[in-house]
């Protein structure tokens, strides 16, 4: 039987492995958790001048397929990310590891008839339509996942009791692996949005950051050193865009409404999620956030190019923002400093 | 009786001790070398600014900043541990109320402070390499062989500093030695030098933000006449340098930690309390953190380090 493994973006292994656990006749396995490790073999064997999460895939990959994984699964996007299945599968090749590499999303477009065929070369009796029916329920997982991390994120650095929101919502990715069906996930994502609602926030005047930037560093809290915790710790309420069910099927309509929204900036998309950085940054310029935190991994082209937009609009709204670029061996009391720096100073000027 | 208040700053280079009374004068100072010891370099700070004090003074708040302000913060038991961009924009400001730009280079980092009627609007620091900062200005007056205090008054003699590389110390380096092989003066080559600090700050830190006057400049770097002759060339605007330029993150603490006083009252007795660090890896999971446990007495009272929150 084929073991299958994947790589960590936050919490998205719990739908993708209720995905595949449904739909292929195969074991799913738990990739190790990224850790110091993970970067370390990452780093070993990816190009210097990489994106960092090229090095933490790569390093999920090794420690999987010394575990023995058969079949690894990438993602591809607009940038460089395209690319890392190609280089992926030659780096890993040349260690002498044996496996199948599947790509879902092969110069930006999803060729479906060819994953089709090679899901049937892992699993025989590999059935379309039952897996479009599991795809729905873990599509619509997503994206409850994402609305109560939405809620999570803004009210977490108010809870009376600390470590509530946690709590609650290990127990409930821990339900939601379990789901039976559409309406069991239905009645789930209820109950769960109601357990939320319950839990007790601290009232008075909130700060109101929000965090834009590259994908992974943004959804990956070990590739941004827990950026959202630390901020929440101050007692900032956080808004963040970018999400897998945003990436998925509301950026194709969103781009175009952020171009028009920020023409005055930018005229063409410039990869990645460069341009919708750009309208989010204005979005937040205009409706009263109190700072703008722009995150990447070292060499993000993209975003690289984004920040002289970025500094300009933030200094025509007169709206602090500040950088962060993460690698694999980022001091992490230096993002702390600027962190309360920061917080110090967005502060002061609401008290003005 | 008067109420004191303590302002230590641990830097990378040197740790600088202030005392002020509740109307921000300065009681007495100290400026010493951290020598990679703050522990230590703390004890013997606060034993020079013990000779300052008088028996009627009462420590009514103790705040750290720099780099080892969590160490020290737990040694002195501070009441404020802040970062030093909050601390070196707060204790400007009790100098210089309109102050609008604070361009601060020292040992290890370089930071730019913008304000506005008294607040911070914006700021930014040097991220990953050290050019740029004192570090590097002291190894090179090392490899040229001249006294760093020196380092100045040569860059002011010289009429035509040479063109030395601004982006990075490597680079600059070689530039330095190549320049040097060639067969340029001493003064110009190290005008030169100065001159590549003054760029590299402002195409690095100093990128992208509007500098207004008045400037402050401050640091060890600012100490430097060379270096603040090239920024009132380069910025065209008049760079005001305090005395104790080098103090005012130390000052700073001091003051913010009058918003947290309480009914305690602070001794200043360190010498006989012994307090170590140990460090070692924790090998519990994959993580494989440094975990830096600190000891008070033998008794430990805090560590640091770990990722998943074991200690």
């Amino acid at each position: 039987m084929a073991k299958v493994a994947f790589p960590h973006v936050g919490n998205y292994s719990v739908p993708v492995k209720y995905l595949l656990s449904h739909i292929l006749d195969c074991e799913i396995m738990d990739a190790p958790k990224i850790s110091t490790k993970t970067a370390e073999l990452g780093s070993r064997y990816s190009p210097d001048f990489v994106c960092t999460p090229f090095k933490y895939t790569l390093g999920t990959y090794i420690e999987c397929l010394d575990k023995k994984a058969d079949v690894l699964i990438q993602l591809g996007g607009g940038c460089r990310y395209g690319y890392y299945y190609e280089l992926q599968e030659k780096i890993l090749k040349d260690l002498d590891y044996d496996f199948e590499y599947i790509n879902l999303v092969t110069m930006g477009k999803t060729d479906i008839k060819k994953i089709v065929k090679q899901f049937e070369k892992i699993d025989k009796n590999f059935n379309k339509i039952k897996a479009l029916y599991y795809l729905f329920i873990t599509i619509k997982m997503v994206k409850y996942m994402d609305k109560i991390d939405d809620y999570i994120r803004e009210n977490i650095g108010f809870e009376v009791q600390k470590g509530e929101f946690k709590k609650l919502k290990k127990k409930m990715l821990l339900d939601f692996s379990n789901t039976k069906g559409y309406f069991d996930l239905y009645k789930k994502y209820r109950y769960y949005k109601k357990q939320f609602k319950k839990i007790k926030i601290k009232d008075g005047k909130k700060l109101k950051v929000g965090i834009i930037g590259e994908l992974y560093t943004v959804m990956e809290p070990f590739a941004n050193y827990e950026l959202e915790y630390e901020l929440a710790n101050y007692g900032i309420s956080i808004k963040r865009y970018t999400n897998a069910h945003y990436l998925l099927f509301e950026k194709r309509r969103k781009v175009k409404k952020y171009l028009r929204s920020c023409k005055e900036y930018i005229k063409y998309r410039m990869g990645a999620d460069a341009a919708d950085n750009i309208g989010r940054c204005k979005y937040l310029c205009t409706h009263n956030y109190d700072g703008i935190i722009h995150i990447k991994s070292s060499f993000c082209t993209p975003e690289i190019g984004a920040m002289p937009i970025l500094n300009k609009i933030c200094n025509d709204y007169n709206v602090p923002i500040i950088y962060f670029s993460f690698d694999t061996n980022t001091s992490k009391v230096g993002m702390k400093t600027r962190c309360e720096a920061f917080y110090d100073m967005i502060e002061m000027r609401k008290k003005l | 009786m008067r109420k004191c208040y303590l302002g230590i700053d641990i830097g990378s280079i040197s740790t600088k001790g202030v005392v002020i009374d509740s109307d921000n004068n300065i009681i007495c100072k100290s400026y010493l070398y951290t020598k990679g010891d703050p522990i230590n370099a703390v004890k013997n700070l606060i034993r020079e600014l013990k000779k300052g004090i008088t028996s009627d003074d009462v420590i009514k708040g103790i705040g750290t900043t720099g780099s080892a302000r969590k160490l020290i913060g737990l040694m002195v038991g501070a009441s404020i541990v802040k970062n030093e961009i909050t601390a070196h924009a707060i204790g400007t400001l009790s100098f210089h109320p309109n102050v609008r730009t604070i361009l601060e280079i020292g040992g290890q980092d370089s930071k730019i402070i913008l304000l506005n009627d008294g607040i911070i609007t914006d700021y930014s620091m040097n991220t990953l390499c050290a050019a740029g900062t004192g570090a590097f200005l002291s190894s090179q007056a090392k490899r040229l062989e001249v006294d760093i205090e020196e380092f100045g008054n040569m860059a002011l003699k010289s009429k035509s500093p040479v063109k030395i590389a601004a982006r990075c110390t490597v680079f600059a380096e070689s530039d330095l030695i190549h320049k040097a092989g060639l067969g340029y003066a001493k003064d110009d080559i190290v005008a030169g030098l100065c001159k590549s600090i003054v760029l590299n700050y402002l195409n690095n830190v100093g990128k992208g933000k509007k500098i207004k006057p008045p400037i402050v400049f401050q640091g060890g770097v600012s100490k430097n006449k060379g270096v603040v002759k090239y920024f009132k060339e380069v910025l065209n605007e008049d760079i005001i340098v305090d005395d104790f330029g080098h103090l005012m993150g130390a000052i700073g603490i001091a003051i913010l930690s009058k918003n947290y006083e309480t009914d305690k009252v602070y001794n200043l007795d360190f010498n006989e309390v012994s307090f170590i660090t140990k460090g070692e890896e924790c090998s519990r999971c994959s993580n494989n953190c440094e975990i830096l446990k600190i000891y008070k007495d033998n008794n430990m009272i805090d560590a640091w380090g770990s990722k998943c929150g074991r200690y």
